[in-house]
């Protein structure tokens, strides 16, 4: 296997303009993640976790430095190419959960299938398949607004989760759950993570994600203040 | 494919909403092609009506004639060419002749047009007829119901004429109303006043002369006028026509565009604001590896799927609506009787196949355009600014 990490940054750095001049976000983030690491980015408000996810995700683009994931530099992709990384290797999922509000459960995790090609046999395996490790068998047919905000994470993880990512990025996943569900949505996480062989990256501030992460990686104003092994606390 | 069922599923899914779009626009564009089918029909009529009474097939002018100069009447007649002599007595062509006058109703002097017909004509719809074989010696006329409504003068009254001849003498007679006729064409109608076109010659000492010549409609051939005639085609003595025309139904052009407007401003609705309120879904899409320009395919044809289903519904409801129109028309208020063109007491809509392919066409095209320019402006936001607007 590969044993080039998956992701790796290179003095990183993204400004905002800002007034007259400009707001550093990211001020040379050096970084390295290995294939199935499960780590989290933790730090204040402001600091700079989501747009560092969004840069690793091919959503933004940094101001200088580079980032290399799964074997592409970001900055060299077209728009077009950086959404065929995200469409064939990268899953997110988002506080907001984010599902399409017309689409059923079925559809809505069915929708990066179709846009991969896959063809209907093998797409409905793969959805019934990752509707199964999210428990949601019953749901096929609901709408977004017919479920609860566990539930609709849920989907949303199988959504991620349906094409079989290298990596997921997520971005504060349970801060709009109760401790409940916020663990139920880790477990399945950390399942993933082990079975196969999934890289979880998340921004979070949520003291439950950290219980579960095995690597802790703060900032503090736009730079890497602390970056650590933590033993899981929970399992 | 996949933008075609992603489209389908998006405004299937969109359900009430969707369906009110669909059937305001499906309502806009039977109303354009109904309003519009009235303008046509209402221009057909102005245009048959005027050349059925008035222009016939086209015509020839004495070289001095000019309709809109009444001094140029006294210089322009001669006896037609020999080769349009010809036509008249085939019954190809009809001689008309033109005086000023002056006629004076209860006393008070109003100018009005003479105008000498052959009362067995048959190429225009004036009934000529009646001015054959009247007893007496009072001159036979026939005028239109506005000319009588306005002169007061009934069947069977006299009223004095007086013109000048080719001598440039004055001269004067009675004439007397033997019938008064209802047109809807105002040209033959408002000042005019229709004699045997031999009384006139004879008042005008100009025998065998004419000013101007009707041609019938389809005649095979047009001969040469030589010197003193000049052919006038019916594209020419219509432009006038359809001047005036055009100048009367601009309001209903704009009946037109207003209607079209609010079509769009339903689809302007959707899309704006839709395309607004689902910022964070684009990102989204964008998000989970939908390229841009497919999230923008995505959405423009959304919004053309709007337009077509409304032509599918306008169909429907169509059909039914615009043959119940066409076939029972539309009473035309009394108040458009003075529009200076022919109004018809009913007004039968004219649906052609341009039009209503022209319309359709028109909804798809606008449509599609209103749905693609909101959304390429959101498509071209970095994919994190499209996710951090609207909730969806
Ligand atoms: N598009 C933007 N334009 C200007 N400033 C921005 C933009 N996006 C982010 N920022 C700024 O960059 C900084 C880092 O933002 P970021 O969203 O990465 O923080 P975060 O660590 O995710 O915070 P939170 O925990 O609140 O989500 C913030 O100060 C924010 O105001
Ligand atoms: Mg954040």
């Amino acid at each position: 296997m590969d044993d080039r990490p998956l992701i790796t940054t290179h003095d990183l750095v993204k400004q905002y303009p800002a007034g007259g001049g400009f707001f550093t976000a990211l001020n040379k983030v050096n970084l390295s993640i290995q294939r199935g690491e499960f780590t989290g980015i933790v730090g204040p408000s402001g600091s700079g976790k989501t747009t560092l996810l969004n840069i690793i995700g091919a959503l933004d683009y940094p101001s200088s430095g580079s980032t290399l994931v799964i074997g592409t530099d970001t900055q060299e992709l077209d728009h077009r190419m950086s959404a065929r990384l995200r469409n064939e290797h990268i899953g997110f999922i988002f506080q907001t959960y984010n599902l399409l509000p017309v689409y059923n459960v079925y559809e809505n995790v069915e929708f990066p299938l179709l846009l991969l090609g896959m063809n209907a046999d093998e797409r409905d395996r793969a959805v019934m398949q990752a509707l199964e490790w999210v428990g949601l068998t019953d749901k096929v047919r609901s709408r977004p607004n017919q479920l609860s905000g566990g539930e609709s994470q849920r989907v949303a993880v199988a959504r991620a989760m349906v094409k079989k990512p290298e990596l997921v990025l997520a971005d504060e996943p349970t801060a709009n759950l109760d401790a409940e569900n916020s663990h139920n949505i880790l477990r399945m996480m950390v399942r993933f993570n082990e079975e196969l062989r999934t890289t979880f990256v998340f921004a979070t501030h949520d003291e439950k994600v950290i219980a579960y992460i095995r690597r802790k990686i703060t900032l503090n104003d736009g730079m890497v203040v602390e970056d650590r092994e933590t033993k899981p606390a929970i399992h | 494919m996949l933008t075609i069922r992603l489209a389908f599923r998006n405004i299937m899914g969109a359900g009430l909403r969707t369906w009110l779009n669909i059937i305001v626009l499906a309502l806009v564009l039977v109303m354009i092609i109904w309003v519009q089918g009235l303008i046509d029909g209402m221009r057909e009529y102005m245009i048959t009506a005027e050349i059925n009474a008035n222009l016939g097939g086209g015509q020839f002018w004495h070289r001095d004639y000019d309709p809109y100069d009444p001094l140029s009447y006294e210089e322009s007649h001669a006896p037609p060419s020999p080769a349009l002599q010809e036509l008249i007595t085939r019954g190809e062509a009809t001689p008309i002749l033109v005086a000023p006058a002056a006629i004076y109703p209860e006393g008070r002097m109003q100018s009005a047009l003479l105008k000498g017909i052959d009362p067995t004509q048959e190429i225009i719809s004036i009934p000529g007829r009646v001015l054959e074989a009247q007893d007496g010696d009072a001159i036979p006329a026939l005028i239109g119901a506005q000319m009588a409504k306005q002169t007061k003068l009934g069947v069977g009254d006299y009223v004095t004429v007086r013109w000048r001849d080719a001598n440039g003498t004055f001269d004067a007679d009675d004439v007397r109303i033997v019938e008064i006729m209802h047109t809807p064409v105002p040209s033959i109608d408002v000042g005019q006043i229709w004699i045997p076109i031999e009384r006139l010659r004879i008042m005008l000492q100009t025998p065998g002369e004419a000013s101007l010549l009707l041609l019938r409609k389809g005649i095979p051939e047009i001969p040469e006028g030589g010197d003193a005639w000049v052919h006038r085609s019916l594209d020419y003595l219509l432009k006038d026509i359809l001047e005036i025309i055009r100048f009367r139904l601009v309001t209903s052009r704009i009946i037109y565009g207003l209607l079209l407007f609010m079509g769009l401003l339903a689809i302007f609705d959707t899309q704006v604001l839709s395309v607004w309120r689902r910022r964070k879904e684009i990102g989204t899409l964008m998000a989970l590896g939908m390229e841009r320009d497919r999230v923008t395919g995505l959405f423009t044809f959304e919004g053309a799927l709007h337009g077509i289903l409304a032509v599918a519904l306008g169909t429907v409801i169509g059909i039914p609506v615009l043959y119940y129109t066409f076939a029972t028309g539309l009473p035309v208020p009394e108040m458009m009787s003075d529009f200076g063109v022919a109004i018809p007491q009913r007004l039968y809509p004219s649906y052609g196949i341009p039009l209503i392919v022209g319309t359709a066409l028109v909804v798809l095209v606008s449509v599609t355009v209103v749905s693609f320019l909101p959304v390429s402006r959101i498509t071209k936001l970095k994919p994190t600014d499209a996710l951090r607007g609207g909730r969806s």
